[in-house]
């Protein structure tokens, strides 16, 4: 219940902020900016809506999960409002998983206000809808959950700026990681044992992206999906187990 | 076992260690410091700027760890669920969600103590009522001025109808108006058998509200007790006499009992070594002619004992460094 509560009250958050509302409208507008884009191209009008739609979707529900992640309890820390929660009967831990969930709830509306606006569109422009796009709209909201999970980690033991550098750098990487073993295979030695270790360690967000599947119109297996949303759920629990337990032994100074 | 007596707060040789800078250079920001809080009364904790006060009560609700030591709020070890929900804290110059309304940031921390429905809006009702909010229970905390801020900071202390309520610096940054108010708003929660544990460096504060207060200077305890004994145990009084028509001759007979004389005007100021010598003083005015205006005698405050208490302190500590 406490979750919960901590959970609503950073949705709440969230939902008076700004931010928020201006990632939202740039959003929308990429979106929209389908249609003009259009004109200034040759045939495969829908793989461009589509391509430009999911991107856009993926992209700004990034930089939320980002820029309002690494907020969520370094801000609580700095404007010291951190005293007043942990001095109630409340666990750190709960603490935590309530302000990712709270964040989790509001890109979930998010995303779904941007797929309105993306349907929207494709709606406007007589394109089929095949039920891979929603597919692979779950999968984008996966890989929020494992983004956002990131940011929360680095936002319990660094401050937000370089918490907000940390987690773009995952973001990348984590979009790279088979060219990291790709490239690693090519060295020798250290530099080998390295770049197979980040490949390990770090989670492999292009797993979550089936934006070509969509603009191709490639079924994916519900047994593929399964798996990979198991990947995310697996990998999110472990870096916020690791995120409550570096959080657990902080100070409050 | 009797639990009146049993202390509400126990603190033993508690001591925190920060590392700060780069290097980790070692502060001892509370060293090895030992205290009791009783129930139902009300005790100051003081100290300048930088003693380790916050560190203290930081260290009771769990938002620090000791580096050794134990501290224990109603014989649970501090830091525990269950004594967390006895316990009220205002922490110093609270910051609080400035996106909250009053009502919608105490109804939060109900829920953070499980309260929930009916019972939790009547509470919150009363208690915008108690701190004199109730006009402002929809605004946004962010147009609050830093009074307001406090009261309702001090509501949310409240929320949980504590039995200890821990202030850290609760009149600091306040009016007049505002101090008198809080000062007011512990004397009541006094009345109601509620212990409080406040810290502050305004000393007529805990002078006028105290039953015992405890003194840290550089994160020592250097004095605890009854205010009455900390005062009165060094207590060198001195009487302020004003005196008019007072003839130059008659002042000089006077001299030997006084420190210090001052003449402003047709008044004459007199203050007097002792209050022994006070009888003796009085019986020279009449006999000159002179007119009393007024006697006050000047009791040796905690703001005395703090300042001596600081000198004492600073040489043995040049010493030792």
């Amino acid at each position: 219940m406490k979750v919960w509560s901590i959970a609503f009250n950073t949705f709440r958050e969230n939902l008076r902020d700004k931010l928020l509302y201006n990632l939202l409208i740039f959003a929308l507008l990429m979106i929209g900016s389908s249609l003009i884009l259009m004109r200034l191209t040759l045939g495969e009008f829908h793989r461009l809506i589509l391509d430009i739609g999911l991107g856009s979707i993926n992209f700004f529900g990034v930089l939320i999960a980002i820029f309002i992640g690494i907020g969520l309890v370094s801000k609580e820390i700095e404007k010291k409002t951190i005293y007043t929660i942990i001095s109630k009967p409340v666990a750190r831990f709960q603490f935590l998983l309530g302000k990712y969930l709270g964040l989790s709830v509001t890109l979930l509306i998010n995303t779904a206000i941007m797929t309105a606006g993306l349907l929207a569109v494709l709606y406007l422009q007589e394109v089929p809808v095949h039920g891979v796009l929603f597919k692979a709209l779950g999968m984008i909201m996966v890989e929020f959950m494992v983004i956002t999970a990131v940011a929360l980690l680095f936002s319990t033991f660094s401050s937000a700026t370089l918490s907000a550098i940390f987690t773009l750098a995952v973001y990348v990487i984590g979009h790279l990681t088979p060219d990291l073993k790709a490239f690693g295979q090519k060295m020798d030695g250290l530099s080998q044992t390295v770049l197979e270790g980040m490949y390990y360690v770090l989670p492999n967000l292009e797993r979550f992206n089936l934006k070509g599947h969509v603009t191709h119109q490639l079924d994916v297996p519900v047994s593929d999906l399964l798996i990979i949303t198991a990947y995310g759920i697996t990998y999110t629990a472990f870096l916020l187990l690791l995120a409550s337990v570096i959080f657990q032994r902080r100070d409050f100074r | 076992m009797d639990t009146a007596a049993q202390p509400v707060v126990e603190i033993q040789s508690l001591k925190k260690v920060f590392h700060v800078g780069f290097w980790g250079r070692r502060v001892t920001a509370v060293d090895g410091l030992s205290l009791e809080v009783l129930r139902g009364e009300v005790f100051g904790f003081l100290g300048p700027n930088g003693a380790g006060k916050t560190t203290t009560i930081k260290m009771l609700m769990g938002l620090i760890y000791p580096s050794s030591g134990t501290a224990t709020l109603f014989g649970q070890s501090i830091g525990d669920p269950a004594a967390k929900a006895k316990v009220g804290f205002l922490p110093e110059s609270p910051y609080f969600y400035d996106y909250l309304s009053s009502r919608e940031f105490l109804r939060f921390y109900g829920h953070l103590f499980g309260l929930w429905g009916t019972a939790l809006e009547r509470r919150i009702e009363e208690l915008l009522e108690l701190v004199g909010m109730t006009h402002a229970r929809d605004l946004q905390l962010r147009k609050f001025s830093k009074g307001m801020l406090q009261r309702v900071g001090i509501a949310q202390a409240l929320i949980n109808d504590p039995e200890l309520i821990i202030l850290d610096e609760p009149m600091s940054g306040l009016d007049p108006i505002g101090r008198k108010e809080v000062r007011d708003l512990i004397l009541r929660l006094k009345e109601s058998e509620k212990t409080v544990m406040f810290s502050s460096h305004i000393l007529h504060d805990a002078e006028l509200l105290c039953d015992r207060v405890a003194m840290i200077m550089k994160g020592k305890l250097v004095a605890c007790g009854l205010v009455s004994d900390l005062v009165g145990q060094n207590a060198t009084q001195s009487v302020e006499m004003v005196v008019e028509k007072l003839g130059p001759e008659s002042l000089e007979h006077l001299r030997p009992f006084t420190e210090k004389i001052l003449l402003q005007g047709n008044q004459t100021l007199l203050v007097l070594k002792d209050q022994h010598h006070v009888r003796q003083a009085l019986d020279l005015v009449r006999v000159a002619k002179g007119d009393l205006v007024s006697l006050t005698p000047h009791r040796s405050s905690l703001e005395d004992l703090f300042i001596r208490k600081a000198a004492g302190l600073e040489p043995r500590l040049q010493e030792a460094a």
